[in-house]
């Protein structure tokens, strides 16, 4: 059986009466409490589903259909790569099979000692910098192949 | 009723206003083709998420071709139906889909009976120009539905029934794009959601992707096996549905065919669940009874209303969703559980055959009653009560198996002692005749008196929430009615937010009742064979001498020998059940 702390269950509900307890919201308290949690767990969608008064069902049809949901716990540092027009075209691509390779896991997941998590995202907006590279709030341009390792290496001891 | 004029493929037409392309083409006879489209007229239910795009049609003016389902028809529209654009379209459209289609027709469940069958030889597919990835799942068995998700063709018809018109809320569509798929969540198997087995997903299924688990291998086997005594009971609403599968017009009545049937398949006894029903009657009627007298004695403690047990969709339904509420439905178990529990005691007693070596098959309108005899509750050191369970489609392809020539079938009656019953009895397969039955005896219990018109026209219908006050020689008995679970829910809220008045409600968890339920010949979609169905069961119902269940001899005789009185000890072990809370998946702890 799945458990859950009463601390966050009271998270959960204070983010639901905060959209009213509306189902229509259903979009804007999952982002409040991937922000909060960071994932969002099977057990965080049912107490959502129960607080909104709509199903797991249909909650857990969300989180899976926005790939900006996750199910799975982000690393430390999480890592964003630009797959935006400018940052593709500048080697984005490479850049994150890099990143792949040198942390052994696939977009979406998470190393085992759970430091780094991997996912790409949509333009951020610093298009003169491409490619870009996040890693948590910090922003990295002009990565290179090289700069790879260098950038893992500053998050690493 | 406004009109507009239209023209479709050079014809004018005048159509009622604000319709859609679809529904104005089928007013005038013209079938545009579609696979997901899905229109329930009495029961107020339209689905069209514009997804198969098969229905396509070309209109004037307009460059890209439209979903005929979803666009409303303007005065002066010029649509054209058959040009060979739209022709075309369709059938790169249906290629498509059958790109991503299993080919295994000649051994699918669905073989004859599947819309995406027909679709391809309506349109005359001869090669599939297309080859692509193939999308493959796990295959997933629940006691009562199998999932074969390589089979979907992403309609989402069972997203509506599940969701919207039972609300049970077990499937959703789930990831994206090409992986997008019909599942539980977190795709766990459908035993372990809050599915209720109604079935209504799978009578709405275009394909194969949802099926009834099918038993009738094993029942064939069974049957040739020496050693058991095979007994068979029939629901009431089978015999309303069974002939449509061999031609039959809907709502013709198929009783005596079905019994023959039943005999020549080699079951030993061919019974009536619908004597079962009578002794629910009995059962639940003495509880209802029971709890009136002492509420209306000033007893606060009495639950009221008294809610009918006999639908095991609706009992799943209130173990997920409303077991805050598990003490209030009756405790009688349904009439398949009560036949099975007296078959395998008295029956088996009076004929001399071990339990062990007793074999208990029901044919049932039912996918829920799958799932319900494998309850633990209706075990007896591990041996099921009632075995195995078919549905009405199973039955008829049994039929067909054994090369029985149905339509010239002569007629033959149900063997005794568990074959008798009353026209109480058979009105149990239709949406309001549960509590119909149980007023004819409550209320010649109660008052002491003669009813002397049986039939309660105010209980019947096809309305989802039906009431009405019966007179009970001064004492008016208030009664609701729902059918369909997302109109339970309605009735369940009212109850927990203190706002019933009812002293008692039938609920059955099918549109229609039983006669719709997700065992039967599929209807399509086509409200006008419920209600055939229905019009069937209350004409049995007249034909019969003894309509009210206390009256029906085998009944008495049974309280007689065996049971004692209704509610007695032994009534309580073999008759009575309880229920549990399912909706606990998650614990909540202090740290």
């Amino acid at each position: 059986m799945l458990t859950i702390c009463e601390n966050n269950v009271a998270k959960i509900e204070a983010i639901c009466r905060e959209f009213n307890n509306d189902k229509g919201e259903l979009i804007n308290v999952l982002h409040k409490a991937q922000h909060t949690f960071g994932y969002l767990p099977e057990e965080v969608q049912e107490i959502i589903a129960a607080n909104l008064n709509t199903s797991l069902a249909h909650v857990y049809g969300v989180v899976s259909f926005y790939s900006f949901f996750t199910m799975i716990p982000k690393g430390d540092h999480p890592i964003n790569i630009c797959m935006g027009t400018a940052c593709y075209v500048r080697g984005a691509e490479k850049v994150l099979e890099e990143f792949k390779k040198l942390l052994n896991i696939q977009v979406g997941q998470t190393t085992k000692d759970e430091k780094f998590s991997l996912s790409s995202l949509r333009c951020v907006g610093a298009c003169g910098l491409a490619p870009v590279v996040l890693v948590g709030d910090k922003v990295y341009g002009r990565v290179t192949l090289d700069g790879v390792q260098e950038i893992l290496d500053e998050y690493k001891g | 009723m406004d009109t507009i004029n239209i023209t479709i493929d050079n014809k004018n037409f005048q159509v009622p206003k604000g319709s859609s392309i679809l529904d104005a083409a089928k007013s005038v006879g013209i079938n545009i083709p579609t696979l997901c489209y899905m229109h329930l007229h009495d029961l107020n239910t339209t689905h069209k998420p514009t997804g198969c795009r098969i229905c396509v049609v070309e209109v004037e003016g307009r460059k890209n071709l439209v979903p005929a389902c979803a666009t409303e028809c303007l005065p002066g529209m010029v649509i054209k139906n058959q040009t060979v654009r739209v022709l075309n379209s369709r059938k790169t459209v249906l290629e498509l889909i059958l790109s991503d289609h299993p080919a295994d027709c000649l051994t699918c469940p669905k073989n004859g009976d599947c819309d995406l069958q027909s679709m391809a030889q309506k349109m005359g597919i001869r090669h599939l120009h297309y080859q692509g990835e193939q999308s493959t799942y796990i295959k997933d068995r629940s006691p009562a539905i199998k999932r074969d998700m390589d089979k979907c063709i992403g309609c989402r018809r069972c997203l509506t029934m599940c969701n919207e018109v039972q609300t049970v809320g077990a499937l959703s569509a789930i990831n994206r794009g090409f992986m997008s798929v019909m599942a539980p969540p977190f795709q766990m198997n459908l035993e372990d959601s809050v599915c209720t087995y109604c079935g209504q997903c799978v009578a709405v299924c275009p394909t194969a992707a949802l099926t009834e688990i099918d038993h009738t291998a094993k029942v064939i086997r069974l049957l040739a096996d020496p050693t058991k005594t095979v007994v068979v009971q029939t629901a009431p609403a089978v015999r309303a549905a069974l002939g449509e599968e061999f031609g039959y017009a809907p709502g013709t009545l198929v009783t005596g065919k079905m019994t023959a049937a039943l005999k020549d398949l080699g079951f030993d006894y061919v019974f009536d669940t619908d004597f079962a029903a009578d002794l629910t009657i009995m059962e639940e009627g003495t509880e209802l009874l029971d709890r009136l007298t002492r509420h209306l004695n000033g007893d606060p403690t009495v639950k009221l209303p008294l809610l009918t047990s006999c639908c095991p969709g609706w009992v799943n339904f209130f173990e997920h969703q409303f077991p805050d509420m598990k003490d209030i439905p009756s405790t009688a178990r349904s009439p398949q559980q009560m036949f099975g529990a007296i078959a395998k005691t008295y029956l088996a007693e009076k004929i001399g055959v071990k339990r062990e070596d007793m074999i208990v098959v029901s044919v049932m309108p039912c996918l829920a009653k799958k799932y319900e005899c494998s309850r633990d509750e209706f075990k007896t050191d591990g041996n099921p009560d009632v075995d195995y369970v078919l549905s009405t489609r199973e039955l008829a392809r049994l039929i067909k198996q054994a090369s029985i020539d149905f339509d010239s079938l002569d007629p033959a009656e149900f063997d005794h002692p568990m074959g008798e019953s009353s026209g109480a009895g058979v009105i149990f397969g239709t949406t309001g005749g549960v509590i119909e039955a149980a007023v004819r005896t409550a209320y010649e219990v109660y008052t002491k008196k003669k009813l002397h018109k049986v039939d309660f026209e105010q209980l019947r219908g096809m309305e989802w929430i039906r009431e009405s006050t019966v007179d009970f020689d001064g004492t008016p008995i208030k009664i609701g009615i729902a059918h369909g679970l997302g109109n339970a829910r309605k009735l369940l809220q009212d109850i927990r937010e203190g706002k019933s008045h009812y002293h008692a409600i039938e609920i059955m968890a099918c549109p229609g009742g039983c006669i719709g339920g997700g065992g039967q010949p599929l209807h399509h979609g086509d409200s006008n064979i419920l209600l055939a169905r229905q019009k069937a069961l209350y004409s049995e119902d007249k034909a019969k001498v003894i309509r009210k269940s206390h009256e029906n001899p085998s009944i008495i005789k049974l309280y007689d020998e065996f049971l004692g009185k209704p509610m007695s000890e032994k009534a309580h072990h073999l008759l009575h059940t309880h229920y549990f809370d399912k909706s606990n998946h998650i614990e909540i702890t202090k740290e």
